[in-house]
């Protein structure tokens, strides 16, 4: 039975956005019996809406309201109004990611220690470590489903990964696999369907094989009696009493009207942009920066990973598009070397995309036979993508533009520049991928520049001190207690491991925690 | 969609190749205009044009194999990736950048642009508008307007959706046997 709370009911968790964070808190939170509405912008989309189609994909999930950008990255010239590609639906980015699914390295939890002052960056540890992370680390990994994980076997190796492989252990690479996949590998193992090898992990998983809130946690929660999700409701802004406390959020429904939804606590889970656009856009007089901004920290930090892909051009046909998208990883180069010439480290893994998105992400802006020779020969290519550890730089920020959205609210422009560290791991990955491929020999291979960011982190970061980042090791902001971080902005660094297992585990844990101050009468 | 510009096209105006070549002229070395119309040099395809000259269509067609040459594929995908230049609302930009590219390409020594033979000539020329709003409003559009065209994706060898085919698990996901 679906729930259906009162706009008046003032007992209730109000969580914005149901993405890796906002949709698993939502669930674990009903699990435990306490009542959550959940606001989503976006509609709601399940396996046989979904489409095998780049383009037709992107239409119906990804956010495509305004944004703006600035700043020296590439992505601000060539998708000036993109600067990233996340979805817009219930579910949130969980239905266009890839499933990969790693830990932090115990270093990555302690970056600032682990590296030591890195000029320009505003590097911090994390309020937490790898020992109390381990206990939600196995929840998490439990309930996406992660291969090689428990009694999980690993996926089998596609076209793309065989080539991968060939050329990763010809260069004498070592940790070299299918990785660690939020996707069913075996019937025996799980309760969804094995992966079919269809090759359209972007664009949401018709066989519901591999994990997405939008078909797990979200109808889970609402089978609780404990959950109301209301779609196609975007939150403007989020409201205090005179005490400094929230208390609701006033929302445009799906037919465009404000409304008032009162709440006992709010949870933010909008993704990097949008939840520090949120607290911006809330300012009032008693907090004239904006929610929870009283270090100035809020939008700062934001990360997106080093990346960049690599392709290479064989002789013969690799067919890179059959099978999952991205399950192949190397991650020798993941470690911490500074004789490398940079901090932190990166994981290769492989990456796979359709003919329109290959045109569209190749080299943007470039015309003529240099660029279509490579197209030519498309069915003989095989990829990979690069995913690094960044320097979080506190001008690297998401800021209100004077652009206004739909609803006339201010929206994101999103500031983004390399810093040096960034450039040297980029350009040695750029090396090492190329030489996995010519170790296979490619005719052909090249580096490709980072796309509009799938990884978008930091922006609401998490810090031991409050004048340091927007909110503690429980993700309750600084300033207001009943007023709580809940997706991948309160990273405080960004480790080499792509982000989302590491959300849903921060999700899972911060549930535990409201679940306990709730019933302690603390918030 | 590509389909259209072949056969169809002609028989919608009455005409049969012989007739629609007899009323046409050479316009480059490929293409064939005539009265509201542009057709392939062999009139293997044709297609009206409603809003702007046949010449600046032919142009525009030339232009955009130019910017992503393909020599397996055919004028009709150029021609289907750019039709909807054709339109009363984007007819006086279209004029006046095909009236640009052919300027640049005078003042390059040539009579137009479709009448340079050599693509290096032409790639030279187009070089020489590349900052233009003209030439940047068409490559964009011609990275969807091109290789979104499903029946292209063959020629490539992209297979395209295959769910309703089960997905590769049984039909070649791991097929490659040269390693
Ligand atoms: C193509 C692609 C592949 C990826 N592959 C991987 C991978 O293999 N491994 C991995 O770890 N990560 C991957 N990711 C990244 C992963 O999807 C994200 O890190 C993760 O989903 C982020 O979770 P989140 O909760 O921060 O935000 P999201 O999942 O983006 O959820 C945010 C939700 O909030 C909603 N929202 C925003 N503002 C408002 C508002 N004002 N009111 C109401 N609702 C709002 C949005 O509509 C959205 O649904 C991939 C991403 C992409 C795009
Ligand atoms: S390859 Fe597997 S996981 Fe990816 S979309 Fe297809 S069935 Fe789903």
């Amino acid at each position: 039975m679906v729930a259906k709370f009162d706009l008046t009911d003032d007992s209730v968790v109000v969580i914005i956005g149901t993405g890796a964070g906002g949709g698993v808190l939502a669930n674990e939170l009903a699990q435990k019996g306490v009542k959550v509405v959940a606001l989503e912008a976006g509609g709601r989309y399940l396996p046989e809406d979904y489409l095998n189609d780049e383009w037709d994909s992107f239409s119906q999930l990804a956010w495509l309201d305004t944004r703006t950008t600035s700043g020296t990255w590439r992505v601000a010239k060539d998708f000036a109004g993109l600067p990233a590609w996340i979805v817009k639906a219930v579910g949130g980015t969980t239905t266009h990611w890839a499933g990969a699914s790693i830990r932090f390295q115990e270093h990555e939890w302690k970056a600032l220690t682990t590296y030591g002052k890195v000029e320009g960056a505003s590097l911090l540890d994390w309020p937490i470590d790898a020992a109390e992370m381990a206990p939600w680390y196995d929840k998490a990994e439990e309930k996406l489903g992660v291969t090689r994980t428990g009694n999980r076997p690993g996926l089998p190796g596609n076209n793309n990964y065989k080539v991968f492989e060939k050329g990763a252990l010809a260069l004498g690479y070592k940790e070299v696999s299918t990785g660690r996949m939020a996707i069913q590998s075996s019937n025996e193992t799980g309760s969804r369907i094995a992966c079919q090898q269809t090759g359209f992990c972007f664009q949401g998983c018709k066989w519901g094989a591999k994990w997405s809130a939008a078909y797990t946690d979200i109808p889970e929660g609402e089978a609780t009696g404990n959950l109301e999700v209301r779609e196609r409701s975007h939150v403007a802004r989020i409201l205090h009493n005179d005490a400094g406390k929230v208390t609701g959020v006033e929302y445009f429904d799906k037919d465009g009207n404000l409304q008032f939804q009162a709440a006992r606590i709010v949870c933010v889970a909008g993704n990097t942009f949008e939840s520090p656009r949120l607290l911006l856009n809330s300012a009032s007089s008693m907090f004239p920066n904006g929610l929870a901004n009283s270090s100035d920290q809020v939008g700062r930090n934001y990360m997106r990973h080093t990346t960049g892909s690599v392709y290479g051009i064989f002789d013969k046909p690799v067919r890179m598009w059959r099978g999952t998208t991205m399950a192949g990883i190397v991650q020798d180069e993941a470690r911490h070397d500074p004789s490398r010439g940079f901090v932190g480290g990166y994981e290769l893994e492989t990456l796979a995309l359709g003919l329109p998105f290959m045109a569209a992400f190749l080299n943007p802006g470039a015309w003529g036979r240099g660029f279509t020779t490579a197209l030519d020969h498309y069915e003989n290519m095989a990829g990979m993508w690069i995913v690094g550890e960044d320097m979080p730089q506190s001008t690297n920020r998401v800021t209100l533009s004077d652009a206004t959205d739909q609803y006339g609210l201010k929206v994101a422009n999103v500031h983004f520049d390399d810093h040096p560290n960034d450039i040297a791991m980029r350009n040695h990955a750029y090396k090492q991928g190329m030489a996995i491929y010519d170790a296979v020999g490619a005719t052909r291979s090249f580096p490709t520049p980072p796309y509009p960011s799938t990884h978008n982190l930091g922006t609401n970061r998490m810090s031991e001190r409050p004048e340091d980042g927007v909110c503690n090791k429980w993700g309750q902001t600084h300033d207001i207690a009943n007023l709580f971080i809940s997706d991948g902005s309160q990273f405080t660094t960004g480790a080499a491991e792509n982000p989302t297992l590491t959300i849903v585990a921060l999700a899972i844990r911060q549930a535990d925690h409201i679940a306990r101050e709730m019933s302690a009468g603390n918030i | 969609m590509t389909q259209q510009l072949k056969e169809p096209a002609l028989k919608s105006r009455g005409m049969t190749r012989r007739q629609l070549l007899s009323r046409s002229v050479a316009v480059g070395a490929s293409f064939v205009v005539g009265a509201g119309f542009v057709a392939s040099g062999n009139a293997a395809w044709a297609m009206e044009t409603t809003a702007i000259k046949p010449e600046s269509m032919a142009t525009l067609i030339q232009m955009a194999r130019d910017i992503y040459p393909h020599d397996q594929v055919g004028d009709e995908f150029y021609a289907t990736a750019v039709k909807g230049y054709d339109s009363a609302e984007n007819a006086e930009q279209v004029e006046a950048g095909i009236t640009e590219l052919n300027a640049a390409a005078a003042a390059a020594g040539h009579a137009d642009y479709l009448s340079i033979g050599w693509e290096e000539d032409r790639v030279a020329v187009l070089k020489a508008i590349e900052g233009t709003p003209f030439f940047q409003t068409v490559r964009a559009g011609l990275v969807t307007g091109l290789y979104n065209q499903k029946a292209l994706w063959p020629i490539f060898g992209y297979e395209g959706e295959s769910f309703s085919l089960g997905g590769y698990i049984e039909r070649g996901f791991d097929d490659i046997n040269w390693l």
